[in-house]
């Protein structure tokens, strides 16, 4: 059984349809791009799966470990082990960053009918955690993304996803905004998170990131729906011939 | 914005009608008839039996408040009150001279066990001595002062705050008993002609509490009174006078209920504040009148005059405030720092929802030199509350080296709420500092969805966010309140509580 099945989904925006008939299966231990031009439906996909409200489903399933997703709420999703990496993080000012994690995390294992940590587990858990993608400790004392750089930010969202574990993670171009050096830190912090009980499915723009996370699965994306499937192999003949092939496909 | 649509519709729908402290206590109680004039002016002081110079005092008062117009400068708007349509003086039919806390009738202590105010403080009452080492235990001891409707009722641990050389005690009996201390302070912060309100509250007062800390004395415990409405159609006018000698510390905390009543009700309190050299009073409300229902029917007109006298040099006041009930809240909790090397503090929660109208602030007078005083003021609007901060700063000729920092953070909910800042500045000697910062933020739909996405509620996330932006004033809080008021926020704004 695929962790992820999404089979002929369609969403509206507004009257407007952008999601036209879509089908991905993503199983435990895959990593999936999904590529494709700017309006194609990338970001869209990732807000449905994790129940950002403004969408409408008009047609179509997601089932996710066999559950229908889209009865869920969003906190649900959260907890079942959905996870979405923000393209753009919001800032939370007044609320700490180490406030914010525990809060989420122990959110989420209430309602998996877990125990909370205790505060020495959850510190140690954090620190843990933030070493190993080189976030300082003051940051985790700073209100939420105040004042953070752009790759602060990114590595604050996989700060989370480390911590809170899921078993599908959305990394919506994590990449954008990222010079080099922060572009290696971030992809080797989502490499370290790679296992065979976990699947990720990365939205980018660019081949680039997929040099530092190599995907299984490289699907296109175009006018709201995947018009071809391939390997790694896929990223870079779309490199060298653009996105335009697809427009009709699609 | 479905999100934050159905926030909206859950503050709505949970805030005002679910007011957990609307019940109402069946007590025999004993009123003046309806309306004022001269005759209830002596009727009141009369009960009280009071001294000629206190009657005379309130008659002048009534006389001059004729005279007076009702102020229409704050931005709030309701029907003109029929001051003839009030009754002035309620108090629960006593059975005897209550001496103890067993002779209060128990339908009022029911009334405030239900309220959770450790009225009945067992030991205290028995003069049972605290264990060595009694600090350790974990509830810290607070005096209380239960004023119902227009009496006091009762006050706990007066013998051990009489050992300290504390004096706290209902009003009415302090005119009798320290009729010198009352006298020379009584309308020294606030005179009788200051304005509309507290005119009529200085006329009709009924009762309300009065402390006095002794020169260098640090008050041993947290003082403490309660307030509440309980009769139908009845004024409530106390006036709170409290006296810190020089070198004394005392920390007063105060909170206020009412029963849910479709008719609204007029509190126009006065509080006096008297900080002689070195002197510091800190002084707490966690206010949460009946807000109204969820059309806007009834509720609290709060209309409450709080002044600070920082008469004495390097003494200080500082005033902490979480208000999230009453239909209309008109308030300034003010300092004078008359003394030089004094100091001002104003950190306000001010939280409005359902047809709520909060025009709250404070005015800080710098006269002395080397003045200091900071304002930290948060609102938060939601529904369809209007929330509008009003603060005046000013530094007099002589006031040299006078500094004030002024921040006002505004949170808005929803779409259907306002928020407003009005800021009054006037520096009339060139050396002083005066700083002033205002933001107005909304808790957008995305950060809302951020933190859903990471797990949590909608409830817990609009908790969080404005716990969040309201830490900075609840951090000012004795401990026991900041519990109690972090509890009434998220009452007021997300129903994930009680």
């Amino acid at each position: 059984m695929a962790l992820l099945e999404i089979r002929d989904l369609h969403v509206g925006v507004e009257d407007r349809e952008v999601i036209r008939g879509l089908d991905l299966n993503v199983h435990a231990g895959e990593v999936h791009a999904i590529m494709g031009p700017n309006g194609s439906g990338k970001s869209t996909l990732s807000h449905v799966i994790a129940g950002k409200p403004g969408y409408e489903v008009t047609d179509g399933q997601i089932l996710f470990k066999g559950e229908d997703l889209l009865e869920m709420a969003p906190e649900e999703r959260a907890a079942k082990g959905v996870f979405l990496a923000f393209q753009y993080p919001v800032e939370i000012a007044g609320v700490t960053t180490m406030n914010f994690l525990r809060a989420a995390l122990n959110a989420q294992r209430k309602a998996r009918d877990q125990q909370e940590f205790s505060t020495p587990e959850f510190l140690k858990r954090v620190r843990e955690v933030a070493g190993s993608l080189n976030i300082r400790q003051d940051m985790l004392k700073r209100g939420v993304n105040v004042g953070f750089s752009g790759g602060e930010k990114k590595r604050n969202e996989i700060l989370q996803m480390a911590l809170f574990e899921p078993s599908l993670c959305i990394l919506d171009e994590i990449d954008s905004g990222l010079d080099i050096d922060a572009l290696r830190i971030v992809a080797s912090g989502i490499n370290g998170l790679r296992s065979p009980e976990r699947a990720m499915i990365v939205i980018t723009h660019y081949r680039r990131l997929l040099d530092h996370i190599v995907p299984d699965v490289v699907h296109v994306m175009s006018k709201g729906r995947i018009v071809k499937s391939g390997d790694k192999e896929l990223a870079l003949e779309l490199e060298a011939c653009g996105y335009g092939q697809f427009e009709d496909a699609a | 914005m479905v999100a934050l649509q159905e926030t909206v519709e859950r503050v709505r729908r949970i805030d005002v009608d679910q007011y957990r402290y609307g019940f109402e206590t069946l007590i025999e109680s004993e009123k003046a008839p309806k309306g004022l004039s001269e005759e209830i002016v002596k009727f009141i002081s009369q009960k009280k039996n009071e001294p000629a110079w206190m009657l005379q005092w309130r008659l002048e008062a009534y006389r001059r408040w004729l005279t007076m117009t009702e102020p229409t400068w704050a931005r709030v708007e309701y029907p003109k009150i029929d001051f003839q349509d009030i009754y002035y003086y309620a108090a629960p039919k006593p059975k005897k001279t209550v001496t103890s806390l067993d002779e209060i009738d128990p339908e009022i202590l029911k009334t405030y066990d239900k309220l959770g105010i450790p009225l009945r403080e067992v030991a205290a009452l028995e003069g049972v001595e605290p264990p060595p080492g009694g600090e350790q235990t974990p509830n810290r001891k607070i005096a209380v002062d239960a004023v119902f409707d227009s009496v006091s009722v009762a006050t706990t641990f007066k013998a051990e705050l009489k050992r300290a050389g504390v004096i706290f005690m209902p009003i009415s009996g302090a005119i009798r008993e320290h009729p010198e201390l009352v006298q020379k302070y009584l309308g020294s912060v606030v005179p009788t002609s200051d304005n509309f309100y507290a005119t009529l509250n200085s006329a009709v007062f009924s009762d309300g509490s009065f402390v006095y800390v002794p020169p260098g004395v640090r008050c041993p415990m947290e003082l403490s009174t309660y307030f509440r409405i309980n009769e139908r159609n009845t004024g409530q006018f106390e006036r709170t006078l409290i006296i810190a000698d020089k070198g004394s510390y005392v920390s007063y905390l105060e909170g206020c209920t009412a029963p849910q009543r479709d008719e609204n009700q007029l509190h126009a309190a006065v509080v006096e504040l008297v900080a002689l050299d070195d002197a510091e009073i800190k002084y707490s409300t966690v206010q949460n009148w009946y807000p109204g229902n969820s059309e806007g029917k009834g509720g609290i007109y709060n209309f409450v005059t709080k002044r600070g006298h920082c008469r004495g040099d390097r003494s200080k006041i500082s005033w902490t405030q979480v208000e999230t009930g009453s239909a209309i809240t008109w308030k300034y909790p003010s300092c004078i720092l008359r003394g030089d090397n004094s100091s001002g503090e104003f950190y306000s929660i001010a939280i409005s929802n359902g047809f709520q109208q909060v025009d709250s602030g404070t005015k800080m007078i710098h006269l002395g030199k080397n003045t200091s005083s900071r304002i930290i003021s948060k609102g938060i609007a939601a529904g369809k509350s209007q929330n509008t901060y009003r603060g005046l700063v000013t530094a007099h000729r002589k006031a040299t080296g006078a500094r004030n920092f002024t921040a006002c953070d505004s949170l808005l909910i929803g779409d259907k709420c306002g928020a407003h800042t009005v800021p009054y500045i006037e520096a009339k000697n060139s050396s002083a500092t005066f700083e002033h910062e205002a933001t107005t933020s909304k808790i957008s739909e995305d950060v809302l969805f951020y933190c859903i996405q990471r797990g949590l509620s909608q409830e817990e996330a609009v908790g969080l966010v404005v716990n969040g932006f309201v830490k900075q004033v609840l951090q000012k809080l004795p401990m026991e309140f900041a519990v109690e008021a972090q509890k009434l926020i998220s009452i007021s704004l997300d129903g994930s509580v009680g």
